[in-house]
């Protein structure tokens, strides 16, 4: 048994998970929150991945990338809240569905026209472009380390603020049971802009950490927006625990079936979800119906 | 206990029927019984657990525990649709029918629904003249026969609520479940149902949720008194309102 | 006999709208360059697999986004079945493929059904990921890049219409009419029949159907698997028509196509998905026109101001910009598709549709499973 590779893949399988997580947990809250099934939350991530490539490009390191990010997620949700999908809130899901599909190939088109179709790499940032010793034979990337430790430290503020804060619990409620929002009397416009700015920074970041690791190229989003899917689905509309844990897993599935058993690693994930439904229909944590 | 009920076999009966939502509980040690021919209020305050032994009752939602007997047959957890073939009709507390479709057809396929008659796929319409008329002739009997071709939605608030009765029972019932079947009705409106109601009491099983008292002690033959999940007390409309222990708990010198 | 609006045309004047449609459309192949009568063969391809959709979307409420793996599904399996030089009959081909899609169809709907609204749209999207997955990342067809096969040819029972290459086109034309008339003409069998009543109200009130004694999942699956065969039709059609199959036919992209297409044409209506289908793929055409005429350059050119003509121009010319736009434009601008743009009353009275049962704030919360 190869255990040093075996190690090296279940780290993978963290990283790659943490990484979902940042991304389905905006998604799952906005679903959750204000019903809105979001497909462009694929390209927010791409926005994030090309922002890091072009903060490299122009001064040779990711490093703003992070903070631009952060900022940029912000302001980009409140545009899109308040310009856009506040309009959408009561409309059918087949609206959302096709207008966020638009946006999608906005995206992709705007990008295609600023950057090009061209697979870019993204160095990593000079300060961990290193190999960590574990054991005698095996060492594994500084930055996947790094990232993984971001990663949870934003799941760990996230949880802090959604069970500690008064926000948070604002939003733990919204998300359950979206109508209580008004029964109490709470500005639900400002709640919403809130989860919309806090999606898309998420989203955003992940793209910026994910650079360096995947390179940017066209269409990226894509995959990564069907597995967040899926995270949510498992993990429970609405749940920010649901889609950590259900993020992890299927972060170790999708890259363990990749290493070892690649002909059938695509569908693992999708057979897990189908699975997940049969058992519990509205997901691990998802609100039970009766 | 209080004076002669039927004897016979009751066509709906609960033994400590118990529903827990995570750590509340909503109903526990609920047991009644409904007989053919008896208008079986249940009364309480809000939050009493009414509506939710209503949804057991009609498949809506399962129980915690208990059994619920259907004409002597086991029944609970089953599902509405089968709750509803095998005999169990449902009213709903807020309006539900289909406001973009026309009277008749709200009622249509609510008789549609229970017919034994096999659905072939291409059978061609409009429809089953059978059912049609069926269908006109229970609007008929609630007082909604010239509005057919309306569209629900466009009906008035009392029409409504007398459209979720008759589509209640378009499905050929024996036991009705009606949740505050005079919810939001003027005096005239409710006048006329309560008609409807007492003749309804004579061929089947209906149970009864509602707040207006007045009409509440007019029609019933039987109440139960509910709070806090269960039963409080039950017996005929006259030891009922006697009772000091609902008087403090729900009347409160309101009989 | 009640009047209620339907999905049908309710007038003559309707129902001879549609005939001359499907008359225009016959007279395409004799009297247009060929390029047209593959271009329409195409259209009336989307267009089956559009009102194939509409089944479950329009008519039923089901919003399913992986609704292409069936149609993808159909063409693979006429490319499987073939062997490598010789096409098969039709009479072979078109049974397999549909049976192929309707199969699976069961598969997916008896899981996927059992879940509603955004799930139901998540768990249609996944499976119809998978189904690309299985031919993306497998030899079975050709993997990424796809395969060509060998074309389904128009025998019958040994006797063989002998065609030549310049007549194919035509004739793969009339056989797609042919089905996307049969297809129409069945689906208003099934609307008007009981059965299409209960998908009515399944759509209006699927909460009230249960209560009222229908097995909805049961209606529900019949449906899925009903428009998942219809589905296969197209697939077929598009097997034999280009002859070639790839992974891109089952992805996601051309459900959320297919969806726009309906949109396009009117939700409210059974004929709205091929006039979407139709004008859809008339705007796929428009960057190619934009390329011939440069009607941005010219534009601005004229009014003196040709550094924006030269960056509008440009900009009209790609595919997919126009695309994000003219879905931007429908779903912002024409909620009610192509049959709601300022047509008077008394002509939409006349030609039937639906209004479309748009969700208030108070409903939008019963959608979402937690509500």
């Amino acid at each position: 048994m190869d255990f040093p590779g075996l190690l090296a893949q279940l780290l993978n399988g963290v990283q790659y998970g943490l990484l979902l997580f940042l991304i389905s947990s905006g998604l799952t809250l906005i679903f959750g929150v204000m019903g809105i099934i979001n497909l462009a939350h694929g390209s927010l991530f791409m926005i994030g991945a090309y922002l890091a490539f072009l903060v490299a490009r122009q001064w040779g390191t990711v490093w703003l990338a992070l903070p631009a990010a952060v900022v940029g997620g912000i302001l980009l949700g409140l545009l899109l809240e308040r310009g856009l999908f506040r309009h959408f809130y009561a409309r059918d899901h087949l609206d959302q569905v096709l207008l966020t599909f638009a946006l999608i190939l906005l995206f992709e088109e705007g990008r295609s026209l600023m950057v090009g179709n061209d697979f870019y790499s993204v160095p990593v940032p000079a300060l961990f472009d290193f190999s960590v010793p574990i054991t005698s034979g095996f060492s594994y990337s500084a930055y996947r380390f790094t990232v993984i430790g971001i990663c949870l430290a934003l799941a760990v503020l996230l949880f802090v603020w959604i069970e500690r804060t008064k926000m948070g619990a604002i939003i733990r409620a919204a998300a359950e049971k979206p109508e209580m929002v008004d029964v109490l009397g709470i500005d639900a416009r400002g709640v919403y802009m809130a989860v919309f700015a806090l999606g898309t920074t998420l989203a955003l970041v992940a793209g910026v950490l994910a650079a360096p690791l995947y390179s940017v190229y066209p269409n990226m989003g894509d995959g990564f927006l069907i597995i967040s899917f899926v995270v949510v689905v498992i993990g429970g509309l609405g749940s920010v625990s649901g889609a950590f844990w259900s993020a992890l897993v299927i972060g170790l599935v999708d890259t363990l079936g990749k290493a070892y058993v690649p002909k059938v690693a695509g569908l693992a994930v999708y057979v897990l979800m189908a699975a997940v439904l049969l058992w519990r229909p509205s997901g691990l944590f998802g609100q039970q119906r009766t | 206990m209080a004076d002669a009920r039927p004897t016979s076999r009751p066509m709906l009966a609960t033994h400590a029927l118990a529903r827990h939502f995570g750590g509340l509980v909503a109903v526990r040690d609920v047991s009644i019984a409904l007989h053919r021919g008896e208008l079986h209020a249940v009364i309480g305050p809000n939050g009493a657990g009414k509506t939710t032994l209503v949804n057991m009752l009609s498949g809506e939602i399962r129980p915690t525990a208990g059994r619920i007997e259907l004409d002597g047959r086991e029944v609970a957890g089953e599902p509405a649709w089968r709750m509803t073939r095998a005999g169990v009709g449902r009213s709903f507390q807020r309006t539900n029918i289909f406001p973009t479709l026309p009277v008749l057809e709200n009622v249509r396929l609510a008789v549609q629904a229970v017919s034994t008659a096999p659905v072939r796929p291409f059978h061609r319409g409009p429809s089953h003249q059978g059912l049609i008329d069926k269908a006109q002739a229970t609007l008929q009997r609630v007082g909604l026969g010239g509005t057919a071709d309306r569209l629900a939605g466009a009906l008035s608030h009392g029409e409504q609520r007398q459209l979720e009765i008759a589509m209640t029972l378009a499905g050929d019932p024996k036991v009705l479940l009606l949740d505050e079947p005079l919810a939001g009705m003027g005096p005239e409106e409710s006048e006329r149902l309560t008609g409807l109601l007492q003749g309804l009491a004579r061929e089947h099983a209906v149970l009864l949720i509602e707040h207006d008292m007045d009409f509440v002690f007019a029609v019933a033959d039987w109440m139960t008194v509910m709070a806090e999940g269960t039963v409080l007390a039950e017996g005929k409309p006259s030891a009922i309102r006697a009772n000091t222990a609902v008087q403090e708990a729900y009347l409160g010198g309101h009989a | 006999m009640t009047q209620a609006r339907s999905m049908l045309p309710r007038t003559r004047y309707g129902r001879i709208g549609l005939a001359l449609g499907a008359l225009l459309l016959a007279l395409v192949p004799p009297f247009a360059p060929s390029y047209y009568t593959e271009l329409g063969t195409y259209a009336m391809i989307s267009a089956m697999l559009a009102l194939s959709l509409q089944l479950l979307v329009g008519c039923t409420g089901l919003v399913s986004l992986g609704h292409a793996a069936f149609y993808g599904l159909a063409a693979y399996t006429v490319y499987l079945i073939t062997p490598a030089n010789q096409g098969l009959s039709i009479l072979i081909t078109l049974p397999a493929a549909v049976i192929a899609a309707g199969l699976a169809a069961l598969l997916v709907g008896s899981l996927s059904l059992r879940t509603k609204g955004f799930f139901f749209l998540m768990v249609t999207l996944a499976f119809g990921q998978m189904m690309f997955f299985l031919f993306h990342d497998t030899k079975l067809g050709g993997g990424t890049d796809g395969a060509f096969l060998s074309r389904p040819i128009l025998s019958l029972f040994g006797w063989e219409m002998q065609l030549n290459r310049r007549q194919r086109p035509m004739a793969t034309y009339y056989v797609a009419l042919g089905l996307l008339v049969a297809m129409y003409v069945g689906l208003v069998l099934l609307l008007r029949s009981l059965f299409g009543r209960v998908l009515e109200g399944i759509r209006v009130n699927e909460h009230r159907m249960q209560a009222l004694g229908f097995n909805t999942y049961r209606y529900k699956l019949a449906a899925f698997v009903i428009a998942g065969l219809l589905a296969g039709v197209a697939g077929h059609m598009w097997a034999m028509h280009r002859g070639f199959v790839n992974p891109e036919l089952i992805g996601w992209h051309r459900s959320a196509e297919a969806l726009l297409m309906i949109l396009l044409g009117g939700l409210g209506t059974l004929h709205g998905p091929i006039v979407g289908a139709l004008a859809y793929t008339g705007l796929t055409e428009l960057p190619q026109v934009m390329e011939e005429w440069k009607p941005f350059a010219s534009i601005f050119n004229s009014i003196g101001l040709p550094k924006v003509g030269a960056f509008l121009q440009p900009l009209s010319e790609r595919k997919l910009l126009l695309e994000g736009i003219v879905i931007l434009l429908v779903v912002l601008v024409l909620p009610k598709g192509l049959s709601g743009i300022g047509m008077p009353r008394w002509l939409r009275d006349r030609i039937g549709g639906r209004a479309p049962a748009r969700m208030t704030p108070a409903s939008a919360a019963e959608v979402r499973p937690n509500g």
